[in-house]
C-alpha cells in the first residue's frame, strides 16, 4: 500500500492522521481511497469533476505528477505520495 | 478565532524579512504549537518567493520548499501552523488573491510595508464558511 502525507492544513479531514495507507495501482485510484475513507477532504482535492483542483499539486517521491503520467501515474508499495497545497497569494 | 502568541524573535524575523525584501514581497512559514484557545508561534522561517517575474504584488512557495516545511516540522515535533507574506504599498489585509489560494486551518500573517519599513502586522485564518476573519495578536 502506497502512503499519502496529509498536509497540515487539511488533517482536520482526517481525524488528525499526517498519512494514510492507502489501495490502489495508480495516484487517482489511491487518492480516491483517501476520499472514500475521508469525505470531507474531497472538497478540497478534488473539483466537481473528480480532477485534482488546480491549487493542489501531488508528488510521488521528489517528482511533480505532471511530469509523469499525472493521476493515472502508477504507484508500487514503497511509493510516498504527498499532497501539496499551492501556497501563493498577494497584495492585488 | 483564536489568539495569536508571536514569539518576539519570529514576529522580528518576519518584519525584517519583510523589509529586506521591499518593493516585492516575501514570504515565510512559521511553526510552534497550540491549544484551545491560543496558537503559539515560536519559530518563523524565511522560504524563497519563487514567483516568476515581478514579485511586488505576488508570493509563490515552490511545492519542494512546501515539502520541507512539512517534513521539518514532524522531525522537529512542531506543527506548521501558517504562511506570512508581505504587502509592500499595502495595507495588511487580505486581497482576493490571497483568498483564492487560502488553506483551511493556516494562519496567514501579512506584514504591510511603508517605504521600506514595516509598518502593520495583522494574522487572518479561514472560517467555516470560507471567509477570512483576523486573528488577534497579542
Amino acid at each position: 500500500m502506497a502512503k499519502i502525507i496529509i498536509p497540515t492544513p487539511l488533517r482536520k479531514f482526517t481525524q488528525n492522521q499526517a498519512s494514510f495507507e492507502g489501495n490502489g495501482s495508480t495516484v487517482g485510484a489511491t487518492i480516491e481511497n483517501l476520499t472514500e475513507t475521508y469525505p470531507d477532504i474531497k472538497q478540497h482535492l478534488l473539483d466537481e469533476n473528480g480532477k485534482l483542483r488546480n491549487f493542489v499539486r501531488v508528488y510521488i517521491g521528489d517528482e511533480d505528477i505532471k511530469a509523469l503520467q499525472n493521476e493515472a501515474t502508477e504507484v508500487k508499495d514503497d511509493s510516498v505520495i504527498s499532497i501539496v497545497p499551492a501556497i501563493a497569494g498577494g497584495s492585488l | 478565532m483564536k489568539k495569536l502568541d508571536i514569539n518576539q524573535e519570529a514576529l522580528e524575523l518576519m518584519q525584517k524579512h519583510a523589509e529586506a525584501t521591499y518593493p516585492n514581497e516575501c514570504v515565510g512559514f512559521f511553526y510552534g504549537k497550540e491549544d484551545d484557545t491560543i496558537r503559539f508561534i515560536e519559530q518563523a522561517v524565511e522560504v524563497p518567493n519563487s514567483k516568476e517575474g515581478d514579485q511586488r504584488r505576488r508570493f509563490e512557495v515552490h511545492p519542494k520548499d512546501y515539502m520541507k516545511a512539512e517534513r521539518y516540522a514532524l522531525e522537529n515535533d512542531t506543527t506548521l501552523l501558517g504562511v506570512y507574506h508581505s504587502h509592500p504599498e499595502h495595507p495588511a489585509i487580505p486581497s482576493e488573491h490571497d483568498l483564492k489560494v487560502a488553506q483551511p486551518f493556516f494562519s496567514y500573517i501579512i506584514v504591510s510595508v511603508k517605504g521600506g519599513k514595516s509598518v502593520r502586522v495583522r494574522s487572518w485564518q479561514l472560517n467555516e464558511t470560507n471567509v477570512f476573519e483576523e486573528e488577534i495578536i497579542g
